[in-house]
């Protein structure tokens, strides 16, 4: 599966957030996007599944292409670009009014993925792949909003690879969370690259050096320079990808 | 003519009364008649309350203890033989405001969905704006326009129209005079529709963004979006904006009683006929009412509007606070 | 091993566009309904209440004319005359319900948002809403009973008390608001400077809500000035001037029903200038207030 992108340009209101992005992602692997807040990494990741252009004022051009289809072709539709390309959100956002099983079983209710028995394994497999089964397999009638946070951003992330995405995005998906339950999301991301394609946005180096297999760096709306994880830390090309890993500016 | 004090004289008294109110309220002497004052109004308006709910019971108890419940059963208002009942009072509130929600909760909520999801931006201001300024709109004005327009063209090509395309049923059959129920319930839908609109409106903006992402991401269609996302969060708050609505329906006099017909005809299902609710026999009977059952009756009709607008705000105020405590705005 | 992968070989159909299939179709379908739906619902609505407001304002343009407010109306149809007694009482029985209710309202405003703690004030407020939702007909009932069959004699007075009584619950509730978001460190100084709490509430807080509660106030009479149930039994209406507060009283809205249900072509023409001109004056105070004084949080 090829994944890339294509001079991706992206404006909200007046001002342009990403300029001429070209890039191309490892198939399961996980992709780091790294760089200060506001330089657009963000922006970038939503522009992925589409979701950028739900802001009102928001406007994007360019391509992202999978195996050659772009998903901003007239003939793609977002909500199915949206299927197969999932997202996990920094805050979890658990639906309050259903259940754990509820939630997880959303996006494959909604899109007639399986029904009935099937459905039942295809929740359980993926409590298993968010490594939330064990703490949840007793109470799956229980509403969701029961979980603490970390369990519950693993219940964010069991609901969207029920789905049954390629790549699954995610927008800082540990900046809510403590320590303990960052380590363990961050664990469960090494366990999903063998069967998404991962992209991760994180404000946190060091992270990126501890689960990613690539590293992108942002600055203002412009890739600036990417790579392979160890090398880009140890041997950074650029003097703005060496002054920010050198913590001169954050 | 009196001796004027002198400074020092001044000063001693001001410090006596301090200590005086502070030894014996614990507060200064401005304090004291400050909150003594507002303590004052506080009570009137209390006893204002009290003061309504007291009079409308004293005011009816001779139909009270004369009829007991059966004053909720007797068919007419009878001064000849003296003996009143509100039955079809009852029956035409209901039915108008039953009519009234039937039509205002689904063009209000579509209507409100529409401001909230799918609006073109520019015309969002202008239509709430619109919106609530009918909702300031006195209910004289409106049953004028039910009685001078909208009874008229019933009169004349509604009723016929539903009379003719829809007659089997027995809502529609009957003689066809313009003003009646179906008039009553339409001049209320009207009525009611702003106030729905409003609180739904206000309910959906407050549904965090994070739970539309959440559905969008899964590759929900925007229908969907709102049924498992939007609707689920302001289900509450829309209830209590119903709930709120059917007080105002219940409640209302002035247009209900210019379009009703204010005659009772023999009871059945045709919203043809014409009718009267329990606000427009007060309207209506209280000139005529002498002193004693008649007047007693009146009172009596509307201690059970009161009685029933008290327990439909009650209801609502109960269902938004339950919202306030989930962390919603408070209405 | 995740039994639900897909293989790896390069797609050959594009999984961007829709499967035909019958649940992609009932989705694609239930969705456009909806939203169908919901236009067509908010058009009518829209077409309903535009043709409502439009048609009794152009009507009641059509008679408007300087005689309407400065001449009584004629007897028995003739044509001509106006609806000056009307406009007048109007304006005398929101004068009289403002000093009514804007003291009480305002004083319970102050002590639900600054003593009031407790069981009492929650009692308090309750009962104050209670008094909100309670159809203004029954106020009309209320003062009946109390006052006008006691004096024999319907009266502005008695209608003004009624309105006055309407306006509390208003007054109170939107005061209360604005006080409340008046920052409790402007409080503090003025406590620490020795002021009383009277003097801190009377010289500081108020003042800094005086915006917000004066348009609550303004808004309070907009709302008394339509009413028209509470004052068929107390106030009464007359076609007559009079500034006679022990006597009855006309209002805009009684002049508007009466001539609304007249037999008269000219009288139901003028009820549609009244229409006009009520619906002129609400409207007018309420923007006015809210540009003069900067308006207060919308509600909605």
């Amino acid at each position: 599966m090829s994944f890339t992108v294509n001079h991706l340009n992206a404006w909200y209101r007046s001002k342009q957030a990403l300029h001429d992005i070209n890039l191309s992602f490892e198939p399961r692997s996980v992709t780091a996007m790294i760089g200060p807040s506001g330089c657009g990494k963000s922006t970038f990741v939503r522009c992925l599944n589409r979701m950028h252009e739900e802001l009102p004022d928001a406007r994007v051009s360019g391509e992202v292409r999978v195996d050659g289809f772009d998903i901003y072709a007239p003939s793609s539709k977002p909500r199915h670009v949206r299927q197969y390309i999932g997202m996990v959100f920094q805050q979890p956002n658990v639906l309050p009014s259903r259940s754990i099983f509820d939630n997880v079983a959303m996006g494959p209710r909604l899109n007639g993925l399986a029904e009935g028995k099937a459905l039942r394994a295809l929740v359980e497999q993926s409590l298993r792949q968010a490594v939330l089964w064990d703490e949840v397999k007793d109470k799956l009638d229980a509403q969701a909003t029961q979980l603490s946070g970390g369990q519950q951003q693993r219940l964010c992330i069991a609901r969207a690879v029920a789905n049954q995405p390629r790549i699954v995005l995610m927008d800082e998906p540990c900046s809510a969370l403590d320590p303990i339950s960052t380590l363990e999301v961050e664990e469960l991301i090494r366990q999903l690259k063998e069967s998404y394609t991962i992209i991760l946005v994180t404000h946190n180096m060091q992270q990126a050096g501890r689960v990613a297999d690539h590293t992108v760096f942002f600055l203002s709306g412009r890739m600036i320079e990417e790579g392979v994880t160890s090398e880009l830390f140890s041997h950074p090309q650029r003097k703005e990808t060496e002054d920010y890993i050198a913590g001169r500016f954050g | 003519m009196q001796q004027p004090i002198s400074a020092s004289q001044a000063v001693g008294l001001r410090e006596r009364s301090t200590n005086w109110a502070i030894a014996r309220f614990g507060r200064r002497p401005a304090d004291v008649f400050f909150r003594g004052l507002t303590m004052l109004f506080v009570l009137i308006v209390l006893a204002l309350v009290i003061g309504v709910a007291l009079v409308l019971v004293i005011s009816s108890w001779p139909t009270i203890t004369a009829f007991g419940f059966r004053f909720l059963a007797n068919q007419a208002f009878d001064p000849v033989h003296n003996t009143y009942g509100v039955l079809p009072a009852i029956f035409g509130t209901l039915l108008t405001s039953a009519f009234a929600l039937l039509f205002a909760i689904p063009l209000g909520l579509g209507a409100s969905i529409f401001i909230v999801d799918f609006c073109p931006r520019p015309l969002r201001v202008p239509l709430a704006f619109f919106s609530d300024l009918l909702a300031a709109v006195p209910s004289v004005i409106f049953g004028l326009f039910g009685f001078l327009v909208l009874a008229p063209w019933l009169q004349l090509s509604g009723e016929p129209w539903l009379k003719q395309h829809l007659g089997f049923l027995p809502f529609f059959q009957g003689q066809m005079q313009g003003v009646g129920l179906l008039a009553a319930g339409m001049i209320l839908t009207i009525m009611v529709l702003p106030l729905i609109i409003a609180v739904s409106r206000e309910v959906m903006l407050t549904v965090p963004r994070s739970q539309r992402e959440a559905l969008l991401a899964l590759g929900a269609t925007r229908w969907e979006v709102i049924r498992y996302a939007v609707l689920p969060f302001s289900r509450v708050g829309i209830l209590g904006g119903i709930i709120l609505a059917l007080g105002r329906a219940l409640g209302e006099t002035m247009a209900v009683t210019m379009v009703i017909g204010n005659q009772a005809t023999r009871p059945g299902l045709s919203l043809f006929n014409t009718g009267y609710t329990l606000s427009s026999v007060i309207a209506n009977q209280f000139g005529e009412a002498t002193p004693g059952l008649f007047l007693s009756a009146v009172i009596e009709a509307g201690l059970i509007v009161f009685v029933i607008t008290f327990i439909t705000n009650f209801l609502a105020r109960w269902l938004m606070s339950s919202l306030e405590r989930k962390g919603g705005a408070r209405l | 091993m995740s039994t639900t992968l897909r293989s790896e070989q390069q797609r050959t159909t594009n999984p961007f566009q829709p499967r035909p299939s019958r649940r992609e179709t009932q989705r694609q379908a239930a969705n456009s309904v909806v939203i169908a739906l919901c236009v067509l619902f908010a058009i009518f609505v829209v077409i309903v209440l535009v043709y409502l407001i439009v048609y009794v304002l152009k009507q009641g343009i059509a008679y408007l004319n300087l005689d309407f407010f400065t001449q009584l109306p004629t007897p028995n149809g003739e044509p001509g005359g106006g609806m000056g007694e009307a406009i007048q009482g109007t304006l005398i029985l929101v004068g009289l319900a403002t000093l009514v209710g804007v003291p009480l309202g305002l004083f319970t405003a102050i002590y639900l948002a600054e003593f009031g703690r407790g069981r009492f004030a929650t009692v308090v407020r309750f009962l104050v809403d209670l008094l909100n939702g309670v159809p203004t007909i029954i106020f009309g009932l209320f003062v009946w009973v109390l006052i006008v069959i006691p004096q024999q004699s319907f009266s502005g007075l008695s209608g003004g008390v009624a309105l006055g009584i309407i306006m509390i619950p208003i007054v109170a509730r939107t005061a209360e608001d604005v006080l409340r978001l008046v920052p409790q460190e402007l409080r503090e100084a003025s406590l620490a400077l020795g002021a009383t709490e009277a003097r801190t509430i009377v010289q500081v807080v108020i003042p800094a809500a005086l915006n917000g509660i004066i348009t609550g106030i303004v808004l309070a009479m907009a709302r008394v000035a339509g009413e028209t149930a509470p004052l068929l039994m107390t106030a009464f209406g007359t076609t007559f001037w009079s500034t006679d507060v022990t006597q009855p009283m006309d209002a805009l809205t009684l002049r508007i029903f009466n001539f609304t249900l007249s037999p008269y072509p000219v009288q139901v023409n003028q009820a549609f200038t009244g229409s006009f001109v009520l619906i002129l004056l609400i409207v007018l105070a309420s923007f006015a207030v809210r540009w003069a004084t900067g308006g207060f949080k919308r509600r909605f």
